[in-house]
């Protein structure tokens, strides 16, 4: 029912001690997930979870002890870009990333490493995966989705729940939430995504919430054209946003030109997607 | 954040290019004796944070120090695109034979830094690029291997650069990548980089914009932002944490989530109004961080209605609500405000500003439009 993360989802978590750690391992656990263990350095040996899950010095050894296979991470940012890649050495397959604020020529260096491993990154400044009633890595609220047979992919965080909300209120379903992340350089992209989602047979509509800046939306819309057979509709936020400004997201910011909604609207057009003019015309796009 | 020319082309000479001489100053009796220290004949250019200073008459040739601060006060008391100079460089002047472009940045779609030159140096590359597209080539560098030689070399033959320069153009490559790597830059660029008649190559004006993400490991580089050159509000939202920029219309917003904000303004422009401003308040926002938001939001005279979107997460609808009471509480104002409240805690929230007299939105449309309509009203009367 889900690309990504499902039943056998084992997960670790990265800074599981702190205050968000905390919070969204208890709702991670509420919405099924299997949280295996938690990786605090210099906190190994304790419990948290009222008891349920032990907390590990490393990565390696909480992988070695419990046979982890994917990681949510929470760590401060100028702590994250080394969790990553202690996550990945450790034998981790899915690494998903929630902070925010890593500097963009760590992340150079981070994806070009992943890369050669052949490990998948989805983030950083993201929030994370939900495949509703089966399994949640990340910060999504659980309950503003219901199961079934759309897939959402988006780069920004509140504008998917709005999405999602607008969703569940026209009783649409979802088969997987993939929140890629604002930043300039990311692990799993649009097209990555659509390409999980085209061979997902749960998966019948997809979902594309994109946002100014760089030309992944570009990179997907020639995609869908060239190999997608399911429909896609999107919605592109930043319209209105003046040129060389940052708008929130390292990565929203029209730069010599580039990165314009209008742009992307235009080549997700010609790929034959239709893009909603605002959050809440996306359930009727799909009928 | 961006470095004026001044502190990039310091920085570029803590990595071993040449620079010409000169000094800052934000005074022209000053910029009189550093002419005169430095023979007479110099550069005078205006410091501020926007292209297009040549043009608007901020850069100028003087052959005397007299002549100097004479065009020093006469830059001073301009405004270039709405920025008024402070600041100026007064640089040697020197013999120019070739000028070239140098810069390097970072290639999203190829997820590595790029380095990027051209033999026609002296106008913005993004020029260049639209009308001698041939004439700009590039190296894409591994992140983990840098810069190798033979990309330098590559760069030094195809800008036509004589061999006599080729080792002080190779070194130049080499400093300038160290530079973009060492202060965790986004942009590097020496425009122009010139062959002077008897110098050698020199690096005659820069750019260096930062990574804020970066600037952590930098506090000697976070020291250099010119606050100056930013707008009031601007400043006063980074020292809460918030995102804001300022786009003129008069629907101000307060809004949780970057994509959410940008969707905000985009569909308060879908029923015809403008958008004041974006302003995204961050994962969990505080009530105090509400606070400091909407005085920063009503303090725009533009404003004419407020419109607060937010879908409770992380951030919860009754800290928000009590975050827009304390703020109207300490600086009460006769704005109509449009709240629309979703997700955690969101009834708690409605329930507290039912006390106010604040408007409620089931929808984005809805808020939008009942923001529209408030704003027209606040007009007519």
């Amino acid at each position: 029912m889900s690309i990504l993360v499902d039943k056998s989802t084992k997960l670790l978590v990265q800074g599981i001690t702190g205050r968000e750690g905390l919070f969204h391992t208890a709702r991670m656990i509420e919405h099924g997930t299997s949280v295996v263990a938690g990786v605090t350095p210099q906190k190994g040996g304790e419990w948290v979870m009222g008891g349920k899950v032990p907390v590990f010095d490393t990565v390696k050894s909480a992988v070695e002890a419990t046979g982890s296979n994917t990681s949510v991470i929470f760590v401060p940012s100028r702590f994250a870009a080394d969790a990553i890649l202690e996550a990945a050495d450790a034998g981790i397959a899915l690494i998903v990333c929630i902070t925010e604020g890593i500097p963009v020529q760590d992340m150079m260096k981070v994806r070009r490493y992943l890369d050669q491993m052949g490990v998948r990154l989805v983030g950083p400044n993201c929030p994370g995966l939900l495949s509703p009633g089966t399994a949640k890595v990340g910060i999504i609220p659980g309950d503003i989705a219901i199961a079934g047979n759309i897939g959402v992919v988006s780069k920004s965080g509140t504008l998917t729940y709005e999405v999602l909300h607008a969703l569940k209120q026209n009783e649409m379903g979802v088969s997987t939430c993939v929140g890629i992340g604002g930043d300039p350089i990311n692990g799993t992209s649009f097209v990555d995504t659509l390409e999980l989602f085209e061979a997902d047979p749960h998966t019948e509509k997809i979902v594309l919430i994109g946002e100014i800046g760089g030309k992944d939306e570009e990179l997907a819309a020639a995609y869908i054209r060239d190999h997608m057979t399911k429909q896609v509709v999107a919605f592109i936020a930043g319209k209105t946003a003046p040129p060389g400004k940052r708008m929130g997201h390292a990565g929203a910011i029209i730069e010599g030109g580039e990165g314009t909604a209008e742009d992307k609207i235009k080549a997700l057009a010609a790929a034959g997607v239709m893009t909603a003019d605002q959050p809440e015309e996306i359930p009727g796009l799909l009928q | 954040m961006k470095l004026h020319e001044y502190q990039s082309k310091q920085l570029f000479a803590e990595h071993g290019i040449p620079i010409p001489h000169g000094q800052m100053t934000m005074n022209a009796s000053e910029a009189k004796s550093i002419a005169e220290e430095l023979g007479g004949r110099v550069v005078v250019k205006a410091q501020v944070l926007v292209g297009g200073r040549g043009k608007a008459g901020g850069i100028r040739v003087v052959n005397t120090p007299d002549k100097a601060e004479e065009a020093a006060t006469q830059i001073l008391g301009m405004k270039i695109k709405d920025l008024p100079v402070r600041k100026l460089l007064i640089d040697e002047a020197v013999d120019i034979k070739t000028e070239i472009y140098l810069g390097i940045t970072n290639d999203r779609t190829r997820r590595c830094p790029v380095m990027i030159a051209s033999a026609e140096g002296g106008v913005e590359i993004e020029e260049v690029a639209k009308t001698n597209p041939d004439k700009i080539v590039r190296v894409w560098i591994d992140p983990l291997l840098g810069l190798r030689d033979y990309q330098a070399r590559y760069l030094a033959a195809c800008t036509e650069m004589p061999r006599e320069h080729w080792r002080e153009f190779m070194s130049i490559t080499k400093g300038l990548f160290q530079t973009f790597i060492q202060t965790d830059a986004t942009l590097a660029e020496i425009n122009p980089l010139v062959i002077t008649g008897d110098k050698g190559l020199m690096a005659l004006d820069g750019k260096i914009v930062l990574d804020d993400n970066g600037l952590f490991r930098h506090p000697e580089l976070a020291e250099m932002r010119d606050l100056d050159e930013e707008a009031a509000e601007e400043r006063e939202a980074r020292k809460y944490g918030l995102s804001y920029v300022k786009l003129g219309g008069e629907i101000g917003c307060m809004v949780n989530g970057a994509g959410l904000a940008m969707a905000t303004m985009d569909v308060i422009h879908l029923y015809g109004g403008s958008p004041a401003n974006f302003l995204d308040i961050g994962g969990g926002a505080s009530a105090e961080k509400v606070a400091a938001a909407i005085q920063i939001i009503i303090r725009d005279p533009n404003v004419k209605a407020v419109l607060f979107n937010i879908f409770g997460g992380i951030t919860r609808g009754d800290e928000v609500a009590r975050g827009i009471l304390a703020a109207l509480e300490k600086t009460p104002t006769k704005l109509p405000m449009v709240v629309r409240l979703v997700g955690t805690n969101a009834e708690e929230g409605r329930h507290l500003l039912a006390k106010a007299d604040m408007e409620t939105a089931v929808s984005l449309a809805d808020a939008a439009q009942k923001a529209i309509a408030a704003a027209e009203a606040v007009e007519e009367s």
